[in-house]
């Protein structure tokens, strides 16, 4: 129920959001079509300027996987996490999450192929999937946009709170499912 | 430290693709994660001009400023920088509304508008990052969200008896995720200013 409600709400939100602002432009009298068109002069120069940025995070990070790095720092990192009971099917999700939202993708639809989406590792891998971001990209492409190199504690407090995120999905899933299935 | 992490993923995998003895697979792998990223980019020239069209209009009307006095009261514990109606709350406000409903098109316009409006007020080093930016991008990443439609999606083609079954779980942890993102950054807020 409250499901299909925000559903619904996200549905609607955009159209209805384009159409509040336009009527309010419209009863402060602006002049719609002028304004737009000003504003959208900057998305250009502001798509164009991510593009050295970007190149440099997604090279780097295509080179970490495609080259077999990735794989082997999971087989490395498995016994240290299943020492504190981890599942370690899931560790390369969980490592690719903050790189490469496609490879994990990939890894979680891989998982739930394999084990069913309704089997514990299956519902582990969606809610991890679902409750983090791909923290690099999205500090990478906000950064660039505005030409800063230097992150400072940004990349800090991302990744502890992808790890935050992926306690709690072990814990919570746990809790509410079982680990059986 | 993102200098590290730049230096440790390409080294690393050099170094492991040398030792499997398929080398060539390095500069294939750069080639194509540059491609990916420049198609990115232009994917994005289409939403980003869209999106900063409307928040012009907005912004004509009156409204990014009235988001932002809204918005104030709540974000003024974490942007203590950000002066009283900046346009760069209304932008905050809509950024975070557009991630928790899931609205991926929307937010990433959205973030670099407010991105630009933070930068407006950088005084220092324009190259370096503001702590109203590592605010945000905390929030950001962190970000508790509602729908998690593609997972779902997928849930779904693979005949889940249940698929939204994870919706519940996926707020608890990103509600996690988000609390500790805020205690780190309020943290390494001040610990980073008063060195």
């Amino acid at each position: 129920m409250l499901y299909s409600i925000i559903t619904e709400v996200s549905r609607w939100i955009i159209p209805l959001a384009i159409l509040f602002v336009l009527f309010a432009a419209v009863i402060k009298k602006v002049k719609v079509f002028e304004v737009f068109i000003e504003g959208a002069q900057e998305g250009f120069t502001t798509a164009i300027k991510t593009i050295p940025y970007l190149v440099a995070m997604l090279m780097a990070i295509n080179i970490f996987r495609a080259t077999g790095a990735m794989e082997l720092l999971v087989h490395n990192l498995s016994p240290f996490f299943n020492y504190f009971y981890f599942p370690v099917e899931v560790l390369p999700h969980a490592i690719m999450r903050p790189l490469s939202g496609g490879a994990a993708l990939g890894v979680a639809t891989n998982i739930i192929a394999t084990h069913g989406p309704d089997s514990y590792l299956g519902r582990l891998v969606s809610t991890m999937q679902g409750s983090t971001d791909t923290t690099f990209y999205v500090l990478t492409l906000y950064f660039g946009s505005v030409g800063i190199t230097r992150y400072r504690y940004a990349v800090i407090s991302g990744l502890a709170a992808d790890f935050t995120t992926l306690v709690a999905s072990v814990f919570i899933v746990n809790k509410v499912f079982g680990t059986g299935g | 430290m993102v200098n590290f992490i730049w230096l440790v993923l390409i080294v690393l995998g050099v170094i492991v693709a040398g030792t499997s003895g398929k080398i060539e697979v390095v500069t294939l792998a750069a080639l194509e994660g540059a491609n990916n990223a420049v198609k990115t980019s232009l994917n994005l020239i289409a939403i980003i001009t869209f999106w900063l069209g409307i928040m012009k209009l907005a912004e004509a009307a009156g409204l990014v400023q009235c988001l932002a006095r809204l918005a104030r009261p709540l974000l003024r514990f974490l942007f203590p920088e950000i002066p009283q109606n900046h346009p760069a709350f209304g932008a905050i406000v809509m950024n975070l509304c557009a991630n928790i409903l899931g609205l991926g098109n929307a937010a990433t316009p959205m973030g670099m508008i407010a991105m630009q409006e933070m930068q407006k007020l950088n005084q220092g080093n324009l190259k370096t990052a503001t702590s109203a930016m590592c605010t945000f991008l905390a929030l950001n990443t962190s970000c508790i969200t509602l729908i998690p439609t593609i997972i779902i999606g997928i849930r779904l083609m693979h005949n889940s008896a249940d698929p939204t079954a994870i919706v519940g779980p996926t707020i608890f942890a990103t509600t996690c995720g988000m609390i500790v993102a805020i205690a780190v950054d309020r943290f390494l807020y001040f610990f980073y200013r008063n060195r």
